[in-house]
Parts: C-alpha cells; structure tokens; sequence
C-alpha cells in the first residue's frame, strides 16, 4: 500500500471512529433541509421560482453543509496531530511532505464521499429525483467532493498554520455565515435586498449551490457547472496550495 | 565525518524573542553508550533533542549523528535514529497493531516482514494481549512502551528518549527501564535519554551530562561525579526542636552547611565519612539528644546543586508546587 493510501485509510479510520464528528456532518445537514422545506415551502409561489418543489431546492445545501462540516474534521484531526506530537512522528520517518498532505486530502474526499452519497439517496428516496438523470449524479458527486476538497483544505491550512484545534472550531462559524449569505434560501435574482443580494453574488458558495441546484432542478446547465466547477477547483486549488506551504513551515526536518 | 554516535560543537538554538534555550553545548557520546542528559523543566533537554534528531536546525554550531551532519544530511540521520518525544506521540482512535502497521509501512517493510516486526515488537514491549485495543484506552505506561516499539521499527542504532517515564508509577518506569537497558545490553544500541529524575540518570546512564539553562555544567559518569563533590553529609535531628540551632553550631564545626530535613542539621563532612564518630562524641559532648542522625552519600542532585547552587528535587518540587 502506498504512502498516500496508508495515511488516507488512517485519516478516514480514526474520523469514522469518532461518531461525534460522522453523525452531525449527516445529521445536521439532513435537519436544517427538512427544517428549510417545511418552513419556505411557500418561497416556491414566488414568480420566477425555479420549482414549484422546496426540498429539490434547497438539496443542494447539505452538500455544501457537509463540506463545511469535513473543514472541520479534516483541521481538527490535522491540530490534534499536531498536538500529540503525531506529526513529529511521521517526519521522522522516510515519509514525503507531499504524501502527507495527498493521505489528509484523500481522507477528506473519503468523508466527503460517504456525505455526498448520504444526500443524494435521500434526495432520490423523497425528492423528484435528479433531473441531470444518472450522469448528473456522478457530477453532483463530483461537484460536491470538489467542494469538500476546498473546505477540508482551509480546515487543514488553519490547522497547520495555527497548531491547535480552537483555531479550527473557531473558524467554523465563519464558514456558516458565507453558507447563510450566499443563495442558499432563494435564488439570487429573487433576493430584494440589494446588499444581501450583493453578497451573494460575490460569494463563491452561491455559484456551488447553483452547480448542484442546476443538476437537480434543471438538467444539464453548461454556465452554472462551469462556474460552481471553477469556485470550487479555485479555491481548493488555492487551500491546497496554502495548506502545502503551511505544511513545509510546521513540519520542519533538516 | 565522526566516529562518535553523537557529537556536538557549539550547537545552539534561540528562539524569537526567547532566552537561548540551548547555549553552546558540546558533547560526545561513544557508540553503545548510554548517555542520560539531566536537568530540570526548561533547561534545553528537549529542544536538544529535536536539533539532534532533525526536528529543529541549530541556531549555530555543528553536530553529528552517526557521522552524518544534521543539517546537511537529515535524512540519512533519520534513518539510523529512533526517538520517542516527550509525551506518546499516538493517534488515540488507532489501535497498537494499527499503529505498527502505519510505522512499518513507512520504513518500507511490506506484508510478512512488517507483520513479523510488529509481532516481534509488540512482544517485546509486552502489548500483544493490548494490541488491538484503541491507544485511547491504554495506560501511560502502556503508550510509553508502544512508543518505544515504533521507535524501534527500523532496527535504529541510536536511539533518543526524551523523558521517556515522566509521569508514569514506579512499576511502569522500571519495566520501561529494564527494557532500555536490554536494548543497550543485548543491541549495542546507543541511548540518548533525557531526564529530570536523578534516580533515572543514575541507573540507566553509563554517563551524565547534567544541563541547566543551556549549558553543561558537569559531565562524567554517574561515579565520577558523585566523586568529585566527594564528601558525604550528615544529618542530625534533635529530639528537642528548641535544641536545633545549637546542634547546627555544633555540626558546623564539621563542614559547611547543607540543605536537609528542615526539622535537623546537615553538613558536608569536610573530612569525610571518618568524622562520623567526632559528630557523634561532639553532640554527646554538647548534651544534645538525637532523635536521628543520617550519613548521606553524595547524590547527583548534590552535584546540580553544587554546579548551579539549586537542588534540582526542589526545582521538581517548586514545579509541582506551581501546577
């Protein structure tokens, strides 16, 4: 077994061994959509509305919630490394930075992967399905391990760059209040106030939440992957980047 | 290139803003040896070994482990050391065997020969029945020997110990003991050990470098520095408290104060363990009644105590005091 696939089986071993960190990244996600649809299931008579379906609306968002979830995770588990003096450990041994960092990463798209399946039978088992068909639920798939990518990057980065697991929770509201002001209620052009409206337009997390929305609801829609695609791959680019460099500064070896 | 398992020349280490943690050390430790580097919390035994085991480059100076430079030839060090860090470095939701399995892969042992070595090794440590239990539910002295198995994966010829009992019972850290001296009896592997525990030092260790502050302030073995504070000190406890500042007059008449019981006197016989007998007639002489009187070979705490004026059992005892 390679390097890589040795700390992704560890990383996804000791996270599915802490209940506490699996069942509310599938919980929660799951709570807040019934909550959402029972609640704003009137947000659909609004002209212009997408469908006339809430839940197929807002399924989009235990993906996204998820993800944010595996940021989580995925720092907390890199901090108390940290902490234990774990990574000391492996920079002792032969082990390469970049196989470090590609173990963590792959644990995170494992979690993220079991999430992602989770949301998409339950969108299956009571929605209308997905109107992309089969094909559209591998992309979903793939869009959503793309997103969990991104967020369990800026969860590693913090990680790494802080040492310890306050940081990591800490930063875990932020990433609710970018979900919270992105398009994640209603969709952007039905949004009256112009400052929320605004934001959501420059919030990255809209256009995931669109990628994924366009699958379910719409079909095929080449500008709405495009740009959920490109937010996500950006910054999971840009986190990976980041979490690498924060990596060479945390483990020092000569 | 040295010969020597370990040498160091000038080595340093400052922190940002921080005091010299590790001021100029030079040391040198023979192959086979083991070497048990004492000193209390902070005096720079730890942030000694992560220089020495590539963790951490030096400020300045020079060091050689196993004749490789640490600078300039991390990885080959890497590969000849094997060190378990202050504090068990585990993952608590992995079991041992897990633990085994991750280490041996990382060295390159694959399929029987990594099950081999783990079996081998968690026999010697005395896991076998623990091994696929979680860490997590694992005593400390458990995690300690597990941490020396993994340390050991790769049959290294030079091994680091950084406060490897600290916080562990008496039966814990003698096992843990008896098995770092096998190690060294059986391997001819050269143990780098750092402690606060004079006990520990003067066991284990064929020789003592004894830090403070970032500096060595004695080296030598265990005997020979011991021998070099030389004189033994009496103790004497009156029965009547009232008596205790006239028994410290007369003891002083045999050498210079030292510090004891609060409840007696103690000295450093100037003249040796041969003055018992004049002490005993001079305390007669004096009518004082003893309710104890003790001889006290030196002790390393003596030697810290004479090389630093601190006693480093009452820099433990402040320490805990403290927490």
């Amino acid at each position: 077994m390679s390097e890589v696939a040795l700390l992704a089986q560890r990383s996804v071993v000791r996270t599915l061994r802490q209940p506490a960190m699996v069942v509310p990244s599938l919980v929660f996600p799951l709570l807040l959509l019934s909550i959402n649809t029972s609640g704003l299931e009137t947000a659909t008579h609004l002209p212009g509305f997408p469908t006339n379906s809430y839940f197929q609306f807002a399924l989009a968002i235990p993906f996204i919630q998820g993800a944010l979830f595996s940021a989580n995770s995925a720092g907390t588990n890199v901090a108390s490394d940290i902490e234990s003096g774990f990574l000391n450990r492996l920079a002792l041994t032969p082990l390469r930075r970049v196989s470090l960092m590609l173990g963590q990463l792959t644990g995170i798209l494992a979690l993220g992967l079991i999430q992602a399946l989770t949301f998409v039978v339950v969108g299956l088992a009571f929605g209308d399905g997905i109107a992309a068909g089969p094909a559209g639920v591998v992309v979903l798939v793939l869009l959503s391990l793309t997103i969990s990518l991104a967020f369990g990057a800026i969860g590693a980065f913090v990680a790494l760059r802080a040492g310890n697991g306050e940081a990591v929770q800490g930063t875990f509201p932020l990433f609710f209040a970018a979900l919270f002001l992105s398009s994640m209620s209603l969709p952007r052009d039905l949004i009256e106030t112009d400052w929320f409206r605004t934001v959501a337009t420059w919030n990255p997390v809209s256009y995931m939440l669109e990628g994924i929305r366009s699958l379910v609801i719409e079909g095929w829609d080449a500008e709405a992957l495009a740009l959920g695609f490109a937010c996500a791959g950006g910054i999971a680019l840009i986190a990976v980047a980041a979490a690498g460099s924060a990596l060479r500064t945390r483990m020092v070896r000569t | 290139m040295s010969d020597a398992a370990i040498e160091t020349q000038g080595l340093v280490r400052e922190f940002k803003k921080g005091p010299r943690a590790v001021d100029g050390i030079d040391l040198r430790v023979e192959p086979g040896e083991v070497y048990g580097f004492l000193g209390p919390n902070g005096a720079g035994k730890s942030t000694t070994v992560h220089m020495l085991t590539t963790l951490l480059p030096p400020s300045a100076g020079r060091a050689w482990v196993a004749g490789h430079d640490i600078v300039e030839d991390g990885a080959a060090v890497r590969a000849t050391i094997g060190a378990a860090l202050q504090d068990a470095a585990l993952d608590p939701y992995l079991t041992g065997r897990e633990h085994m399995k991750l280490q041996t892969a990382l060295h390159g042992m694959r399929g029987a020969e990594a099950r081999e070595r783990s079996d081998a090794l968690l026999q010697r440590v005395g896991l076998v029945q623990a091994a696929d239990r979680r860490v997590g539910g694992y005593s400390g002295g458990m995690k300690r020997r597990l941490d020396l198995a993994l340390a050991l994966v790769h049959r290294p010829r030079i091994l680091f110990l950084d406060e490897p009992t600290t916080g562990l019972d008496p039966q814990s850290r003698s096992a843990l003991w008896e098995e770092v001296q096998r190690l060294a009896a059986d391997r001819g592997v050269t143990v780098f050990l750092t402690t606060q525990y004079l006990e520990e030092a003067d066991v284990l260790a064929d020789r003592v470098g004894i830090i403070d502050r970032g500096h060595i302030v004695a080296e030598g073995t265990p005997e020979e520095l011991k021998a070099e504070i030389g004189r033994p000190s009496v103790e004497a406890i009156p029965r009547d408290p009232d008596q205790l500042a006239y028994t410290k007059q007369v003891l002083a008449r045999f050498g210079e104060s030292v510090t004891g019981s609060p409840k007696g006197a103690s000295v450093r016989l100037s003249g040796g363990d041969a003055q018992l007998a004049e002490v005993v007639r001079a305390l007669d002489a004096a009518n004082i009644e003893i309710q104890e009187l003790q001889l006290h070979a030196p002790t390393l705490d003596d030697v810290f105590l004479a090389k630093t004026g601190r006693s480093l059992e009452g820099e433990a005892e402040r320490e805990v005091a403290a927490a």
